[in-house]
């Protein structure tokens, strides 16, 4: 699985880009479990959000490589 | 409703007038938020913008249709600035112009208050001494 990372959360994993084959998520809650279990700074921030295809995605939404996945960590624009 | 929706490297204020005037807006209001030189009491060398550019722009476009839903607007500008800011230099933009003010006046604040809430954009600040950090939002 291939996930974007922005802002702090490319400082918390230390890439841009993280390329995580063990991570067996089928949906974007269980990402976000995965995501704290392997870097438990992300449990710190103020909110933790995902975008599947360029779009804020809901807890419950299925996720699979074919999607573009990003982490959306508490935004900071204007 | 005529849109303009970016991300850019430089946000140039002086052209703003031409982009949102229009033969039936007797108003035009525009924000622009700047980069200022202390924050919390530290001072603030630069900021730097990074953009999850696609999604960015597709929530941006999202913000726009609601006000035109919600107001009678003729022109909609919303701009981003990504990369390296100094201090005064302008880092986001937006406007309307409408028939009468009500509409351009309510409309701007939803833009910038929307677009901090909801678009992919973050910011780190640098201060004196080399200490940087990511901002988390705060009013």
């Amino acid at each position: 699985m291939k996930i974007l990372l922005f802002g702090v959360a490319k400082d918390i994993v230390g890439n841009q880009v993280l390329e995580e084959p063990s991570f067996k998520a089928k949906n974007v809650a269980e990402l976000k479990q995965e995501l704290i279990t392997k870097y438990p700074e992300f449990a710190k921030l103020s909110s933790l959000a995902v975008a599947v295809d360029e779009k804020y995605a809901c807890d419950d939404r299925s996720i699979s490589a074919e999607n573009e996945i990003a982490i959306i960590p508490p935004v900071s624009g204007g | 409703m005529e849109k303009k929706i970016e991300i850019i490297e430089n946000i140039d204020p002086s052209v703003i007038y031409k982009d949102l005037s229009h033969p039936a807006s007797g108003g035009i209001c525009v924000f622009i938020g700047a980069v200022r030189d202390t924050t919390q009491n530290q001072k603030v060398n630069s900021l730097f913008f990074e953009a999850y550019e696609a999604m960015a722009i597709k929530e941006m476009e999202k913000i726009a249709a609601a006000a035109s839903k919600q107001w009678n607007l003729n022109r909609l500008i919303m701009q981003h600035a990504v990369g390296d800011k100094k201090v005064e230099e302008p880092v986001v933009l937006v406007g309307a112009s409408s028939a009468h003010r009500d509409d351009c006046f309510e409309a701007c604040r939803f833009l910038i208050d929307t677009l901090k809430e909801k678009v992919p954009i973050w910011k780190k600040e640098f201060f004196d001494g080399n200490d940087e950090v990511w901002v988390t939002p705060h009013p």
